[in-house]
Protein backbone atom coordinates (compact mmCIF):
# COMPACT_ATOMS: atom_id res chain seq x y z
CA UNK A 1 0.00 0.00 0.00
CA UNK A 2 2.94 2.23 0.63
CA UNK A 3 4.07 2.26 -3.01
CA UNK A 4 0.96 3.94 -4.43
CA UNK A 5 1.16 6.54 -1.68
CA UNK A 6 4.73 7.48 -2.64
CA UNK A 7 3.69 7.49 -6.25
CA UNK A 8 0.86 9.78 -5.37
CA UNK A 9 3.24 12.07 -3.50
CA UNK A 10 5.67 12.04 -6.38
CA UNK A 11 2.87 12.97 -8.77
CA UNK A 12 1.79 15.75 -6.45
CA UNK A 13 5.34 17.12 -6.26
CA UNK A 14 5.74 16.72 -10.00
CA UNK A 15 2.55 18.68 -10.58
CA UNK A 16 3.67 21.43 -8.22
CA UNK A 17 7.04 21.59 -9.96
CA UNK A 18 5.40 21.74 -13.38
CA UNK A 19 3.23 24.61 -12.25
CA UNK A 20 6.26 26.38 -10.83
CA UNK A 21 8.28 26.01 -14.02
CA UNK A 22 5.28 27.00 -16.09
CA UNK A 23 4.90 30.20 -14.08
CA UNK A 24 8.63 30.76 -14.41
CA UNK A 25 8.53 30.47 -18.18
CA UNK A 26 5.41 32.59 -18.55
CA UNK A 27 6.89 35.40 -16.50
CA UNK A 28 10.11 35.20 -18.52
CA UNK A 29 8.10 35.66 -21.70
CA UNK A 30 6.20 38.57 -20.22
CA UNK A 31 9.45 40.31 -19.31
CA UNK A 32 10.90 39.55 -22.73
CA UNK A 33 7.82 41.03 -24.35
CA UNK A 34 8.12 44.21 -22.29
CA UNK A 35 11.78 44.49 -23.20
CA UNK A 36 10.98 43.98 -26.88
CA UNK A 37 8.28 46.63 -26.78
CA UNK A 38 10.75 49.51 -26.79
CA UNK A 39 12.79 47.90 -29.54
CA UNK A 40 9.66 47.43 -31.63
CA UNK A 41 8.60 51.01 -30.99
CA UNK A 42 12.04 52.25 -32.05
CA UNK A 43 11.92 50.20 -35.25
CA UNK A 44 8.39 51.40 -36.02
CA UNK A 45 9.36 55.04 -35.54
CA UNK A 46 12.53 54.73 -37.63
CA UNK A 47 10.68 52.79 -40.31
CA UNK A 48 7.81 55.25 -40.45
CA UNK A 49 9.96 58.39 -40.49
CA UNK A 50 12.34 57.01 -43.12
CA UNK A 51 9.53 55.59 -45.25
CA UNK A 52 7.69 58.91 -45.30
CA UNK A 53 10.81 61.07 -45.45
CA UNK A 54 12.59 59.18 -48.22
CA UNK A 55 9.52 59.08 -50.48
CA UNK A 56 9.96 62.49 -52.18
CA UNK A 57 13.58 61.70 -53.05
CA UNK A 58 12.96 58.15 -54.21
CA UNK A 59 9.60 58.45 -55.95
CA UNK A 60 9.10 62.13 -56.74
CA UNK A 61 12.50 63.06 -58.08
CA UNK A 62 13.51 65.68 -55.53
CA UNK A 63 17.25 66.09 -55.04
CA UNK A 64 18.53 65.31 -51.56
CA UNK A 65 21.52 67.64 -52.09
CA UNK A 66 19.15 70.53 -52.88
CA UNK A 67 17.16 69.62 -49.78
CA UNK A 68 20.21 69.79 -47.51
CA UNK A 69 21.94 72.79 -49.08
CA UNK A 70 18.96 74.72 -50.47
CA UNK A 71 18.32 77.99 -48.69
CA UNK A 72 14.68 78.45 -49.77
CA UNK A 73 11.87 76.83 -47.82
CA UNK A 74 8.60 77.80 -49.51
CA UNK A 75 6.36 74.71 -49.41
CA UNK A 76 3.54 76.36 -51.32
CA UNK A 77 5.95 77.02 -54.19
CA UNK A 78 7.48 73.57 -54.03
CA UNK A 79 10.81 74.80 -52.66
CA UNK A 80 12.26 72.67 -49.89
CA UNK A 81 15.70 73.66 -48.62
CA UNK A 82 16.63 73.21 -44.97
CA UNK A 83 20.13 74.69 -44.95
CA UNK A 84 19.13 77.71 -42.80
CA UNK A 85 17.57 75.34 -40.27
CA UNK A 86 20.60 73.05 -40.09
CA UNK A 87 22.81 76.10 -39.48
CA UNK A 88 20.36 77.43 -36.89
CA UNK A 89 20.27 74.10 -35.05
CA UNK A 90 24.08 73.88 -34.95
CA UNK A 91 24.56 77.52 -33.88
CA UNK A 92 21.93 77.26 -31.17
CA UNK A 93 23.37 74.03 -29.78
CA UNK A 94 26.98 75.18 -29.86
CA UNK A 95 26.01 78.52 -28.30
CA UNK A 96 24.11 76.76 -25.53
CA UNK A 97 27.16 74.57 -24.89
CA UNK A 98 29.45 77.61 -24.61
CA UNK A 99 27.23 79.07 -21.90
CA UNK A 100 25.86 75.90 -20.31
CA UNK A 101 29.00 73.75 -19.99
CA UNK A 102 31.12 76.08 -17.80
CA UNK A 103 28.17 76.91 -15.55
CA UNK A 104 27.12 73.27 -15.31
CA UNK A 105 30.64 72.03 -14.73
CA UNK A 106 31.40 74.63 -12.07
CA UNK A 107 28.12 73.80 -10.33
CA UNK A 108 29.01 70.12 -10.35
CA UNK A 109 32.49 70.85 -8.96
CA UNK A 110 31.01 73.09 -6.30
CA UNK A 111 28.48 70.47 -5.23
CA UNK A 112 30.94 67.58 -5.19
CA UNK A 113 34.09 69.24 -3.87
CA UNK A 114 33.51 72.59 -2.23
CA UNK A 115 29.99 72.97 -0.86
CA UNK A 116 29.19 71.91 2.68
CA UNK A 117 26.85 68.94 2.90
CA UNK A 118 24.00 71.13 4.09
CA UNK A 119 24.34 73.53 1.18
CA UNK A 120 24.67 70.68 -1.33
CA UNK A 121 21.47 69.19 0.05
CA UNK A 122 19.63 72.40 -0.88
CA UNK A 123 21.21 73.03 -4.28
CA UNK A 124 21.20 69.46 -5.59
CA UNK A 125 17.42 68.90 -5.41
CA UNK A 126 16.88 72.37 -6.89
CA UNK A 127 18.98 71.47 -9.93
CA UNK A 128 17.18 68.16 -10.30
CA UNK A 129 13.82 69.87 -10.05
CA UNK A 130 14.92 72.08 -12.95
CA UNK A 131 15.09 68.92 -15.06
CA UNK A 132 11.49 68.08 -14.25
CA UNK A 133 9.96 71.32 -15.47
CA UNK A 134 7.99 70.74 -18.69
CA UNK A 135 9.84 72.24 -21.63
CA UNK A 136 6.90 74.37 -22.74
CA UNK A 137 7.18 76.24 -19.44
CA UNK A 138 10.78 77.10 -20.30
CA UNK A 139 9.39 78.48 -23.55
CA UNK A 140 6.78 80.55 -21.79
CA UNK A 141 9.44 81.80 -19.37
CA UNK A 142 11.65 82.67 -22.34
CA UNK A 143 8.83 84.47 -24.14
CA UNK A 144 7.65 86.38 -21.07
CA UNK A 145 11.03 87.21 -19.46
CA UNK A 146 14.02 86.67 -21.76
CA UNK A 147 12.52 88.03 -24.99
CA UNK A 148 11.27 91.34 -23.51
CA UNK A 149 14.51 91.60 -21.48
CA UNK A 150 16.62 91.36 -24.64
CA UNK A 151 14.34 93.81 -26.42
CA UNK A 152 14.49 96.43 -23.67
CA UNK A 153 18.09 96.03 -22.51
CA UNK A 154 19.82 95.87 -25.86
CA UNK A 155 17.26 97.87 -27.85
CA UNK A 156 16.66 94.99 -30.28
CA UNK A 157 13.83 95.31 -32.79
CA UNK A 158 12.75 91.81 -31.82
CA UNK A 159 13.68 89.68 -28.82
CA UNK A 160 12.88 86.42 -30.64
CA UNK A 161 16.42 85.61 -31.66
CA UNK A 162 19.29 83.16 -31.72
CA UNK A 163 20.59 84.50 -28.41
CA UNK A 164 17.19 83.94 -26.76
CA UNK A 165 17.23 80.32 -27.98
CA UNK A 166 20.79 79.87 -26.71
CA UNK A 167 19.91 81.22 -23.26
CA UNK A 168 16.84 79.00 -22.89
CA UNK A 169 18.71 75.91 -24.10
CA UNK A 170 21.67 76.65 -21.80
CA UNK A 171 19.32 76.70 -18.80
CA UNK A 172 17.60 73.52 -19.99
CA UNK A 173 20.81 71.54 -20.40
CA UNK A 174 22.12 72.52 -16.94
CA UNK A 175 20.45 69.74 -14.89
CA UNK A 176 21.73 67.03 -17.26
CA UNK A 177 25.29 68.34 -17.17
CA UNK A 178 25.32 69.00 -13.42
CA UNK A 179 23.88 65.63 -12.39
CA UNK A 180 26.07 63.48 -14.63
CA UNK A 181 29.25 65.50 -14.05
CA UNK A 182 28.70 65.54 -10.28
CA UNK A 183 28.38 61.76 -10.19
CA UNK A 184 31.58 61.43 -12.23
CA UNK A 185 33.51 63.78 -9.95
CA UNK A 186 32.29 62.04 -6.80
CA UNK A 187 33.44 58.72 -8.27
CA UNK A 188 37.08 59.89 -8.35
CA UNK A 189 38.90 57.93 -5.56
CA UNK A 190 39.60 59.94 -2.41
CA UNK A 191 43.29 58.86 -2.52
CA UNK A 192 43.84 61.05 -5.63
CA UNK A 193 42.82 64.14 -3.69
CA UNK A 194 44.78 63.15 -0.60
CA UNK A 195 47.92 62.54 -2.65
CA UNK A 196 47.64 65.88 -4.40
CA UNK A 197 46.94 67.81 -1.19
CA UNK A 198 49.79 66.03 0.57
CA UNK A 199 52.14 67.33 -2.11
CA UNK A 200 51.13 70.83 -1.16
CA UNK A 201 48.78 71.57 -4.09
CA UNK A 202 45.92 73.94 -3.26
CA UNK A 203 42.33 72.72 -3.27
CA UNK A 204 41.50 74.50 -6.57
CA UNK A 205 44.72 73.17 -8.06
CA UNK A 206 43.77 69.67 -6.99
CA UNK A 207 40.32 70.01 -8.51
CA UNK A 208 41.51 71.20 -11.92
CA UNK A 209 44.78 69.27 -12.19
CA UNK A 210 43.74 65.97 -10.62
CA UNK A 211 40.03 65.46 -10.02
CA UNK A 212 38.58 66.90 -13.27
CA UNK A 213 41.10 65.08 -15.53
CA UNK A 214 40.33 61.86 -13.67
CA UNK A 215 36.59 62.36 -14.24
CA UNK A 216 37.10 63.40 -17.87
CA UNK A 217 35.09 60.69 -19.57
CA UNK A 218 32.14 61.17 -17.23
CA UNK A 219 32.22 64.90 -17.85
CA UNK A 220 32.35 64.36 -21.62
CA UNK A 221 29.31 62.09 -21.31
CA UNK A 222 27.55 64.86 -19.41
CA UNK A 223 28.31 67.33 -22.19
CA UNK A 224 27.13 65.01 -24.97
CA UNK A 225 23.90 64.25 -23.10
CA UNK A 226 23.33 67.98 -22.64
CA UNK A 227 23.98 68.44 -26.34
CA UNK A 228 21.34 65.84 -27.16
CA UNK A 229 18.84 67.64 -24.96
CA UNK A 230 19.59 70.94 -26.71
CA UNK A 231 19.41 69.75 -30.29
CA UNK A 232 16.14 67.88 -29.81
CA UNK A 233 14.33 70.56 -27.84
CA UNK A 234 11.24 71.85 -29.62
CA UNK A 235 8.48 73.39 -27.54
CA UNK A 236 10.64 75.84 -25.64
CA UNK A 237 12.49 76.88 -28.78
CA UNK A 238 9.42 77.41 -30.96
CA UNK A 239 8.24 80.23 -28.70
CA UNK A 240 11.50 82.21 -28.53
CA UNK A 241 13.18 81.50 -31.89
CA UNK A 242 11.05 83.71 -34.14
CA UNK A 243 11.18 80.94 -36.75
CA UNK A 244 12.46 83.14 -39.59
CA UNK A 245 13.78 81.37 -42.66
CA UNK A 246 17.20 82.97 -42.83
CA UNK A 247 20.73 81.76 -42.35
CA UNK A 248 21.60 83.59 -39.11
CA UNK A 249 24.51 86.01 -39.39
CA UNK A 250 24.26 87.53 -35.92
CA UNK A 251 23.07 86.55 -32.47
CA UNK A 252 20.11 88.88 -32.83
CA UNK A 253 18.69 87.27 -35.98
CA UNK A 254 15.59 85.18 -35.46
CA UNK A 255 16.12 81.58 -36.47
CA UNK A 256 14.26 78.36 -37.21
CA UNK A 257 15.95 75.19 -35.94
CA UNK A 258 15.06 71.79 -37.47
CA UNK A 259 12.76 70.74 -34.65
CA UNK A 260 10.55 73.81 -34.76
CA UNK A 261 10.19 73.53 -38.53
CA UNK A 262 8.55 70.15 -38.04
CA UNK A 263 6.36 71.18 -35.12
CA UNK A 264 5.35 74.48 -36.70
CA UNK A 265 4.14 73.16 -40.03
CA UNK A 266 3.04 69.58 -39.41
CA UNK A 267 -0.44 70.73 -38.44
CA UNK A 268 -1.28 72.06 -41.88
CA UNK A 269 1.06 70.06 -44.08
CA UNK A 270 -0.06 67.38 -46.49
CA UNK A 271 1.41 65.54 -49.47
CA UNK A 272 4.98 66.41 -50.40
CA UNK A 273 5.15 69.18 -47.79
CA UNK A 274 4.41 66.65 -45.04
CA UNK A 275 6.92 64.16 -46.42
CA UNK A 276 9.56 66.89 -46.49
CA UNK A 277 8.90 67.51 -42.80
CA UNK A 278 9.54 63.81 -42.19
CA UNK A 279 12.74 64.21 -44.22
CA UNK A 280 13.66 67.06 -41.85
CA UNK A 281 13.10 64.51 -39.10
CA UNK A 282 15.58 62.14 -40.79
CA UNK A 283 18.25 64.85 -40.72
CA UNK A 284 17.52 65.52 -37.06
CA UNK A 285 17.60 61.80 -36.39
CA UNK A 286 21.02 61.55 -38.06
CA UNK A 287 22.34 64.25 -35.72
CA UNK A 288 21.10 62.29 -32.70
CA UNK A 289 22.58 59.05 -34.08
CA UNK A 290 25.98 60.72 -34.51
CA UNK A 291 25.76 62.06 -30.96
CA UNK A 292 24.96 58.60 -29.59
CA UNK A 293 27.85 57.15 -31.56
CA UNK A 294 30.19 59.73 -30.03
CA UNK A 295 28.74 58.97 -26.60
CA UNK A 296 29.36 55.22 -27.07
CA UNK A 297 32.96 55.96 -28.09
CA UNK A 298 33.51 58.09 -24.99
CA UNK A 299 32.03 55.45 -22.68
CA UNK A 300 34.22 52.76 -24.27
CA UNK A 301 37.28 54.94 -23.75
CA UNK A 302 36.29 55.60 -20.14
CA UNK A 303 36.00 51.85 -19.59
CA UNK A 304 39.62 51.37 -20.61
CA UNK B 1 5.93 28.98 -25.57
CA UNK B 2 7.13 30.23 -28.91
CA UNK B 3 3.55 30.22 -30.13
CA UNK B 4 2.52 32.25 -27.10
CA UNK B 5 5.10 34.85 -27.98
CA UNK B 6 3.98 34.82 -31.57
CA UNK B 7 0.39 35.24 -30.53
CA UNK B 8 1.33 38.20 -28.38
CA UNK B 9 3.38 39.74 -31.15
CA UNK B 10 0.50 39.20 -33.50
CA UNK B 11 -1.86 40.86 -31.08
CA UNK B 12 0.45 43.86 -30.80
CA UNK B 13 0.82 44.16 -34.57
CA UNK B 14 -2.93 43.87 -35.00
CA UNK B 15 -3.58 46.62 -32.50
CA UNK B 16 -1.00 48.84 -34.19
CA UNK B 17 -2.57 48.13 -37.56
CA UNK B 18 -5.98 48.91 -36.16
CA UNK B 19 -4.77 52.24 -34.82
CA UNK B 20 -3.02 53.09 -38.08
CA UNK B 21 -6.00 52.20 -40.22
CA UNK B 22 -8.27 54.18 -37.92
CA UNK B 23 -6.00 57.17 -38.53
CA UNK B 24 -5.97 56.86 -42.29
CA UNK B 25 -9.61 56.08 -43.00
CA UNK B 26 -11.46 59.31 -43.51
CA UNK B 27 -14.85 60.38 -42.35
CA UNK B 28 -16.45 59.65 -45.71
CA UNK B 29 -16.33 55.92 -45.07
CA UNK B 30 -19.00 55.84 -42.47
CA UNK B 31 -21.37 57.90 -44.54
CA UNK B 32 -21.30 55.80 -47.69
CA UNK B 33 -22.43 52.64 -45.92
CA UNK B 34 -26.07 53.67 -45.88
CA UNK B 35 -27.20 53.42 -49.47
CA UNK B 36 -30.85 54.29 -48.95
CA UNK B 37 -30.36 58.00 -48.27
CA UNK B 38 -29.53 60.79 -50.68
CA UNK B 39 -25.90 61.80 -51.18
CA UNK B 40 -24.65 65.34 -51.70
CA UNK B 41 -21.11 65.54 -53.04
CA UNK B 42 -19.21 68.73 -52.28
CA UNK B 43 -15.64 69.59 -53.20
CA UNK B 44 -13.41 72.64 -53.21
CA UNK B 45 -11.64 75.15 -50.99
CA UNK B 46 -9.58 73.95 -48.06
CA UNK B 47 -10.56 77.16 -46.24
CA UNK B 48 -14.30 76.55 -46.59
CA UNK B 49 -13.87 72.81 -46.05
CA UNK B 50 -13.51 72.77 -42.25
CA UNK B 51 -16.60 74.97 -41.89
CA UNK B 52 -18.54 72.79 -44.34
CA UNK B 53 -17.48 69.68 -42.39
CA UNK B 54 -18.82 71.21 -39.16
CA UNK B 55 -22.08 72.17 -40.82
CA UNK B 56 -22.43 68.74 -42.43
CA UNK B 57 -21.75 66.96 -39.12
CA UNK B 58 -24.55 68.93 -37.45
CA UNK B 59 -26.90 68.56 -40.42
CA UNK B 60 -26.49 64.78 -40.80
CA UNK B 61 -27.29 64.31 -37.13
CA UNK B 62 -30.90 65.13 -37.93
CA UNK B 63 -31.33 64.47 -41.63
CA UNK B 64 -30.96 61.17 -43.45
CA UNK B 65 -28.49 62.57 -45.98
CA UNK B 66 -24.92 61.68 -46.82
CA UNK B 67 -22.65 64.64 -47.36
CA UNK B 68 -19.29 63.90 -48.92
CA UNK B 69 -16.76 66.70 -48.66
CA UNK B 70 -13.46 66.72 -50.51
CA UNK B 71 -11.05 69.57 -49.80
CA UNK B 72 -9.16 69.99 -53.05
CA UNK B 73 -8.86 73.75 -53.48
CA UNK B 74 -11.22 76.44 -54.81
CA UNK B 75 -10.34 76.17 -58.50
CA UNK B 76 -10.64 72.38 -58.60
CA UNK B 77 -13.95 72.58 -56.72
CA UNK B 78 -15.38 75.10 -59.17
CA UNK B 79 -14.23 72.94 -62.10
CA UNK B 80 -15.95 69.94 -60.51
CA UNK B 81 -19.18 71.89 -60.11
CA UNK B 82 -19.07 72.92 -63.78
CA UNK B 83 -18.30 69.42 -65.06
CA UNK B 84 -20.86 67.80 -62.75
CA UNK B 85 -18.35 65.65 -60.86
CA UNK B 86 -19.53 67.33 -57.67
CA UNK B 87 -22.99 68.67 -57.04
CA UNK B 88 -21.67 71.68 -55.15
CA UNK B 89 -18.30 73.41 -55.35
CA UNK B 90 -16.74 75.36 -52.47
CA UNK B 91 -14.79 78.52 -53.19
CA UNK B 92 -13.00 80.99 -50.93
CA UNK B 93 -12.65 83.55 -53.72
CA UNK B 94 -15.02 85.33 -56.08
CA UNK B 95 -15.78 83.56 -59.33
CA UNK B 96 -13.83 84.57 -62.41
CA UNK B 97 -15.66 85.80 -65.52
CA UNK B 98 -15.11 82.60 -67.52
CA UNK B 99 -16.28 80.47 -64.59
CA UNK B 100 -19.45 82.50 -64.24
CA UNK B 101 -20.03 82.17 -67.99
CA UNK B 102 -20.61 78.43 -67.49
CA UNK B 103 -23.92 79.12 -65.79
CA UNK B 104 -22.85 78.73 -62.18
CA UNK B 105 -25.03 79.97 -59.36
CA UNK B 106 -23.32 81.15 -56.22
CA UNK B 107 -24.47 81.38 -52.60
CA UNK B 108 -22.41 83.23 -50.00
CA UNK B 109 -22.55 81.05 -46.87
CA UNK B 110 -20.27 83.23 -44.72
CA UNK B 111 -17.40 85.72 -44.85
CA UNK B 112 -13.84 85.42 -43.65
CA UNK B 113 -12.37 88.63 -42.24
CA UNK B 114 -8.72 89.38 -41.45
CA UNK B 115 -7.34 92.44 -39.69
CA UNK B 116 -3.83 93.88 -39.70
CA UNK B 117 -2.68 94.61 -36.14
CA UNK B 118 0.12 96.63 -34.56
CA UNK B 119 1.36 97.57 -31.09
CA UNK B 120 -1.09 99.98 -29.37
CA UNK B 121 1.61 102.70 -29.27
CA UNK B 122 1.96 102.65 -33.06
CA UNK B 123 0.69 105.90 -34.62
CA UNK B 124 -0.06 104.28 -37.97
CA UNK B 125 -3.78 103.50 -37.96
CA UNK B 126 -4.68 103.48 -41.64
CA UNK B 127 -3.04 101.79 -44.63
CA UNK B 128 -3.81 101.04 -48.25
CA UNK B 129 -3.68 97.51 -49.62
CA UNK B 130 -0.55 98.48 -51.59
CA UNK B 131 1.19 99.67 -48.42
CA UNK B 132 0.35 96.41 -46.64
CA UNK B 133 1.85 94.50 -49.53
CA UNK B 134 4.99 96.67 -49.35
CA UNK B 135 5.31 95.96 -45.62
CA UNK B 136 4.97 92.20 -45.93
CA UNK B 137 7.26 91.92 -48.96
CA UNK B 138 9.94 94.07 -47.34
CA UNK B 139 9.77 97.08 -49.68
CA UNK B 140 8.94 99.34 -46.75
CA UNK B 141 11.03 98.60 -43.66
CA UNK B 142 10.48 101.61 -41.39
CA UNK B 143 7.29 102.94 -39.85
CA UNK B 144 8.34 106.55 -40.62
CA UNK B 145 7.80 105.82 -44.33
CA UNK B 146 4.14 105.27 -43.45
CA UNK B 147 3.73 108.30 -41.19
CA UNK B 148 4.75 106.62 -37.95
CA UNK B 149 7.73 106.88 -35.61
CA UNK B 150 11.28 106.12 -36.72
CA UNK B 151 11.08 102.41 -35.89
CA UNK B 152 12.10 99.40 -37.93
CA UNK B 153 9.16 97.23 -38.99
CA UNK B 154 9.07 93.66 -37.68
CA UNK B 155 6.72 91.52 -39.76
CA UNK B 156 4.90 88.66 -38.03
CA UNK B 157 3.26 86.03 -40.21
CA UNK B 158 1.57 82.65 -39.84
CA UNK B 159 3.28 79.43 -40.96
CA UNK B 160 3.18 78.18 -44.53
CA UNK B 161 0.04 76.12 -45.10
CA UNK B 162 -2.13 78.06 -42.65
CA UNK B 163 -5.51 78.97 -44.12
CA UNK B 164 -5.40 82.49 -42.68
CA UNK B 165 -2.00 83.07 -44.25
CA UNK B 166 -3.23 81.78 -47.61
CA UNK B 167 -6.25 84.05 -47.43
CA UNK B 168 -4.22 87.08 -46.43
CA UNK B 169 -1.67 86.54 -49.18
CA UNK B 170 -4.40 85.92 -51.73
CA UNK B 171 -6.19 89.18 -50.93
CA UNK B 172 -3.09 91.35 -50.49
CA UNK B 173 -1.64 89.66 -53.58
CA UNK B 174 1.82 88.48 -52.66
CA UNK B 175 3.20 84.94 -52.62
CA UNK B 176 4.92 82.96 -49.86
CA UNK B 177 8.21 83.39 -51.74
CA UNK B 178 7.83 87.19 -51.63
CA UNK B 179 7.27 87.36 -47.87
CA UNK B 180 10.16 89.19 -46.23
CA UNK B 181 12.64 86.54 -45.09
CA UNK B 182 13.38 87.74 -41.59
CA UNK B 183 9.73 87.84 -40.60
CA UNK B 184 8.82 86.15 -37.34
CA UNK B 185 6.69 83.07 -37.94
CA UNK B 186 4.18 82.42 -35.19
CA UNK B 187 1.85 79.43 -35.00
CA UNK B 188 -1.71 80.49 -34.39
CA UNK B 189 -3.68 83.72 -34.04
CA UNK B 190 -3.06 83.96 -30.30
CA UNK B 191 0.68 83.67 -30.73
CA UNK B 192 0.71 86.47 -33.32
CA UNK B 193 -1.36 88.66 -31.02
CA UNK B 194 1.00 88.11 -28.08
CA UNK B 195 4.05 88.79 -30.21
CA UNK B 196 2.60 92.00 -31.64
CA UNK B 197 1.27 93.16 -28.27
CA UNK B 198 4.77 92.91 -26.76
CA UNK B 199 6.77 94.54 -29.56
CA UNK B 200 6.29 98.16 -30.67
CA UNK B 201 8.00 97.37 -33.99
CA UNK B 202 5.69 94.54 -34.94
CA UNK B 203 2.87 94.16 -37.45
CA UNK B 204 0.82 91.01 -37.99
CA UNK B 205 -2.58 89.76 -39.11
CA UNK B 206 -5.26 87.88 -37.18
CA UNK B 207 -8.88 86.80 -37.55
CA UNK B 208 -11.59 89.21 -36.43
CA UNK B 209 -12.55 87.13 -33.39
CA UNK B 210 -9.11 87.71 -31.81
CA UNK B 211 -9.35 91.51 -31.73
CA UNK B 212 -8.98 93.04 -28.24
CA UNK B 213 -7.38 95.98 -26.44
CA UNK B 214 -3.86 94.55 -26.33
CA UNK B 215 -3.32 95.37 -29.99
CA UNK B 216 -4.24 98.21 -32.33
CA UNK B 217 -6.18 97.45 -35.51
CA UNK B 218 -5.41 99.02 -38.89
CA UNK B 219 -8.13 100.48 -41.11
CA UNK B 220 -7.90 99.75 -44.82
CA UNK B 221 -8.45 102.91 -46.93
CA UNK B 222 -10.19 104.45 -43.92
CA UNK B 223 -12.60 101.57 -43.47
CA UNK B 224 -12.63 99.98 -40.04
CA UNK B 225 -12.39 96.22 -39.64
CA UNK B 226 -15.90 95.33 -38.51
CA UNK B 227 -18.31 92.59 -39.49
CA UNK B 228 -20.80 95.21 -40.78
CA UNK B 229 -18.22 96.71 -43.11
CA UNK B 230 -17.40 93.24 -44.43
CA UNK B 231 -21.07 92.48 -45.07
CA UNK B 232 -21.49 95.80 -46.90
CA UNK B 233 -18.38 94.92 -48.92
CA UNK B 234 -16.60 98.10 -47.84
CA UNK B 235 -13.77 96.41 -45.95
CA UNK B 236 -11.59 94.71 -48.53
CA UNK B 237 -9.38 92.45 -46.36
CA UNK B 238 -12.13 89.84 -46.39
CA UNK B 239 -13.33 87.13 -48.70
CA UNK B 240 -16.59 85.31 -49.25
CA UNK B 241 -17.07 81.61 -48.58
CA UNK B 242 -19.08 80.47 -51.59
CA UNK B 243 -21.10 77.40 -52.48
CA UNK B 244 -21.39 77.22 -56.28
CA UNK B 245 -23.58 74.88 -58.33
CA UNK B 246 -24.72 74.57 -61.89
CA UNK B 247 -28.25 75.62 -62.72
CA UNK B 248 -30.56 72.59 -62.66
CA UNK B 249 -27.98 70.26 -61.15
CA UNK B 250 -28.83 70.94 -57.53
CA UNK B 251 -30.85 68.10 -55.97
CA UNK B 252 -33.51 68.59 -53.31
CA UNK B 253 -31.08 67.23 -50.71
CA UNK B 254 -28.44 69.76 -51.79
CA UNK B 255 -30.96 72.61 -51.67
CA UNK B 256 -32.06 71.58 -48.18
CA UNK B 257 -28.41 71.57 -46.98
CA UNK B 258 -27.89 75.09 -48.34
CA UNK B 259 -31.14 76.19 -46.69
CA UNK B 260 -29.89 74.74 -43.41
CA UNK B 261 -26.58 76.63 -43.70
CA UNK B 262 -28.41 79.92 -44.28
CA UNK B 263 -30.80 79.24 -41.39
CA UNK B 264 -30.25 80.71 -37.95
CA UNK B 265 -28.74 77.44 -36.66
CA UNK B 266 -26.38 77.11 -39.58
CA UNK B 267 -25.15 80.69 -39.30
CA UNK B 268 -24.60 80.21 -35.58
CA UNK B 269 -22.27 77.28 -36.39
CA UNK B 270 -20.46 79.48 -38.92
CA UNK B 271 -19.97 82.17 -36.27
CA UNK B 272 -18.68 79.59 -33.80
CA UNK B 273 -16.22 78.38 -36.42
CA UNK B 274 -14.78 81.88 -36.63
CA UNK B 275 -16.46 83.07 -39.83
CA UNK B 276 -18.65 86.15 -40.22
CA UNK B 277 -22.30 85.10 -40.63
CA UNK B 278 -24.12 86.57 -43.64
CA UNK B 279 -27.19 87.37 -41.54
Amino acid sequence: MSIPTTNKQAVEIGKANKRKYMLERVSQRVFLFCALLSVITLLLIIGFVFYKGAHPFVAEGYSFIDFIFGSDWVPSEDKFGIFPMIVASIYATVGALIIGVPIGLFTAIFLAEIASERLAKIISPAVQLLAGIPSVLYGVFGLAIIVPFLQDTFGLVKGQSLIAVILVLAIMMLPTIVTVAETAIRAVPQTYREGSLALGVSQIGTIFKVVVPAAKSGIMTAIVLGLGRAIGETMAVILVAGNSLIVPTSLTDSVRPLTTNIALEMGYAFGTHQEMLFATGIVLFSFILILNFVLAKISAKGGN
Amino acid sequence: MISLKKAKMGLLMLSILAVLSACTSNSNDKQTSDGSSATVSISGSTSVGPLAEKLAAKYTEEENTNIEINQIGSSAGITNAISGVSEIGMSSRDLKEEERANGLNEVVIAYDGIVVVTHPSNKVKDLTMEQIKQIFTGEVTNWNELGGDDLEIVVVSREDGSGSRDAFQEIVEYSSGELIRNSIIASGNGNIKTTVANNKHAVGFISFEYIDDSISTIDINGVEATAENVLQEKYSLARPFLFVYKEGQLTDAGQRFIDFILSEDGQLIAAEAGAIPVK
